[in-house]
């Protein structure tokens, strides 16, 4: 198969890369609820558990904080675990291994240690499954130093990313989005072992006008946006930060210096949240001098997640709502 | 033909019990079966976890409890809500995101609560129900109001921290609270025999000093019996019991499961040893009910459910005004 015509889901990306990592490495093991014969709750491990043997894909008992806690203690002895997280809401039964324990202990053992982790997981809303089953929790992880933090937005980023993190002596968080495992990206996913490194924001398409930053699905979304906009004169520069910590500015001080206009858009809840650190690092630079509209940001509302389908869509931002935001944004600022 | 919203009492000591112990278990069955129908319409939205083959652990149970007893149930808690009470229209217009529903829409099957009838919500969590039970007998200890609370959870929840935690607190507090555990033999696609490395699963108490009992959770004859006694230990202040009650689900764990890690022979195996028939063949052997009886009985449950799906469908559904405002309880001046 040639290479620029394979369009992969984002699980499918996903799978290749832990297939790759195992291949290449035989202290790369993967452990999780139901990931074997299951093939995990959203089909991300599929066929592994067969590929490779029940001793590296490790379907495990309903126990996040002693698998985590397993993982950190294998890490820290040769190994380097992949774990998988059902839903990202259950990373809190297992918070004490992954804050306390995974993020400091480099730092606070004064480098004697370091582990090589990295934990998968769904997360977000827009399946149905109310509050305890479809938050975005990037901001929880980004506020924990020690943690890397990556937020892909489509198969082949996720694939390069998760390669990267694999191969990272320290802990990384890997938050993916559910409505994106089973949909292809727009771009190919590359043959092989490609990596995409940590700590380098993307800017998906360049325009003039505004400065758009998304994390995760709302990437798609404000592309969308995007190219719709473009229709009506208005042209956008869409920034993936894909790790959102450590966190890469430089694209987006050069954008704002260039358009003068920032939108910022997350799924989670905007008190607290994580692009307002965006907001606050413009705000903070020199670039700050070349904005020329206040800074907008669209987050998700400061609820839980509701259940009706009709409640649930009030809670986040659509796709509407950004191509208000942008539109009002550049045609009321001139 | 009249049935009490809650009895309690052994299901085969009076005509009464074993229609309200049936109908029950009925109320159950096509609940569970109108939801599964609503989905593969495409009505229902979300994700759903059936408890078809389960019904006689939670009527069971319940009928042990009075009103103000407590329970807190789980992701697979239909059946639960239903044998404590609660109203079939308002939890079928909860699936169906009306405003009339338990939760107004914003729970959905997951998050069911009705504090009339002592329930104090299913959970999406597994295992994060039983610490709340083991609190809310912490309260009835304290307030001395003599109440019960019950845990229901699966076999998979026990591997939870959360129960290890909790089992030790009703312990050492010997709190009025009963850890029901429906080993369904599974939990989503892993099996005890692989979760665990003993058989019982009730032996787990023993670490605690908890009683365990392992009854046939597809008896709610037996099931009764073994709450009853566990009731009456919590309300002298005897302490908690943990119940392991042996059914099995006959449906997936949820929408999309594809049952690849059991076979169709253990299934079919499995529906031969039916809750319902079950009781039925007791209650026919003891001469309490004849066939018409029965079947007047099972009418009645399919007929209150189409009630409820028809009240619910019609009701108006929730709008997204006021969320904000849902979030925090105002404080009283
Ligand atoms: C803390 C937590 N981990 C994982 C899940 C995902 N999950 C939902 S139900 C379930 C299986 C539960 O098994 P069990 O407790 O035996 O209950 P059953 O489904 O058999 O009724 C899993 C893994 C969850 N909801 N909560
Ligand atoms: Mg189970």
């Amino acid at each position: 198969m040639s290479t620029d015509n394979r369009m992969l889901t984002m699980a499918e990306a996903l799978r290749e890369a832990m297939g790759i990592a195992m291949d290449e490495r035989p202290e790369v093991f993967i452990l999780g609820e139901d990931i074997g014969i299951y093939g995990g709750a959203f089909g991300v491990t599929g066929d592994l558990y067969h590929r490779f043997s029940p001793e590296r894909v490790i379907d495990t008992p309903i126990s996040e904080l002693g698998i985590v806690g397993a993982a950190v203690g294998a890490a820290l002895s040769g190994m380097r675990p992949i774990v998988e997280i059902q839903f990202s809401d259950f990373t809190a039964q297992a918070m004490d291994q992954i804050a306390n324990q995974a993020a400091k202990i480099h730092f606070m053992l004064g480098g004697a240690l370091h582990v090589p982790l990295v934990l998968r997981t769904p997360q977000g809303s827009g399946t149905g499954a109310a509050a305890q089953h479809s938050q975005n929790l990037e901001t929880w992880f980004a506020n924990v130093p020690g943690l890397k933090v990556v937020v892909p937005s489509n198969p082949a980023d996720a694939k390069g990313l998760l390669l990267s993190a694999i191969d990272d002596p320290n802990p990384v968080i890997f938050l993916e989005h559910k409505l994106l495992y089973k949909i292809p990206g727009r771009d190919p996913v590359p043959e092989g072992a490609i990596r995409i490194p940590l700590g380098v924001s993307k800017v998906v398409r360049e325009g003039k006008d505004l400065t758009l930053v998304a994390t995760g699905i709302m990437v798609n979304k404000s592309f969308e946006v995007a190219e719709k906009l473009a229709a009506e004169g208005i042209s956008i520069t869409l920034i993936d930060p894909r790790t959102i910590s450590p966190l890469d500015m430089n694209p987006i001080f050069e954008s704002v210096e260039k358009t003068g206009r920032l939108l910022v858009v997350q799924e989670g809840p905007s008190h607290g949240g994580f692009i307002n650190e965006v907001i606050a690092r413009v705000s903070e630079s020199s670039s700050f001098g070349s904005l020329i509209a206040p800074i907008k940001r669209l987050a998700g509302m400061n609820i839980p997640i509701p259940y009706a389908p009709q409640l649930e869509k009030a809670a986040v931002p659509q796709i509407e709502d950004i191509e208000v935001a942008a539109r009002e944004l550049v045609k009321s600022w001139r | 033909m009249t049935v009490e919203r809650l009895l309690m009492g052994h299901p085969l000591s009076s005509p009464d019990h074993a229609r309200h112990a049936l109908l029950y278990m009925y109320r159950i069955r096509k609940f569970e079966e109108a939801v599964e129908d609503l989905f593969g319409r495409g009505m229902m939205h979300g994700t759903m976890h059936l408890s078809i083959g389960q019904e006689a652990g939670p009527t069971g149970m319940c009928l042990a409890l009075k009103l103000e007893d407590q329970i807190t149930s789980t992701h697979r808690g239909h059946g639960h809500c239903i044998a404590k009470g609660a109203d079939l229209t308002r939890m079928m217009a909860e699936l169906l995101g009306k405003e009339i529903g338990y939760c107004g829409g914003r729970g959905g099957s997951m998050h069911i609560a009705d504090a009339e009838t002592g329930n104090l919500g299913a959970n999406g969590v597994v295992g994060g129900g039983i610490p709340i039970a083991v609190g809310a007998a912490l309260a009835s200890k304290l307030q001395k109001k003599g109440t019960v609370a019950v845990s229901f959870f699966g076999d998979g929840a026990m591997n939870e921290g959360a129960f290890h935690e909790a089992a030790n607190l009703a312990a050492i507090w010997k709190l009025p609270v009963i850890l029901f555990c429906e080993n369904n033999k599974y939990g989503m696609s892993s099996s005890t025999e692989t979760a665990f490395a003993i058989d019982r699963l009730a032996d787990r108490g023993l670490g605690y000093g908890i009683p365990g009992v392992t009854v046939d959770g597809n008896d709610v004859v037996a099931v009764y019996e073994a709450c009853e006694a566990a009731v009456a230990r919590a309300r002298n202040g005897e302490g908690p019991t943990l119940i392991e009650t042996v059914t099995y689900r006959w449906k997936g764990h949820s929408r999309s499961d594809k049952n690849l890690y059991r076979t169709k022979e253990e299934i079919e195996e499995w529906k031969h040893l039916d809750p319902i028939p079950n009781f039925i063949s007791k209650v026919l052997a003891a001469g309490i009910l004849n066939q018409e009886e029965i079947d007047a009985i099972a009418k009645m449950a399919q007929d209150q459910i189409i009630e409820a799906v028809n009240n619910a469908a019609q009701a108006k559904s929730a709008v997204p005004d006021g969320l904000l405002e849902a979030v925090f309880k105002a404080v009283s001046a």
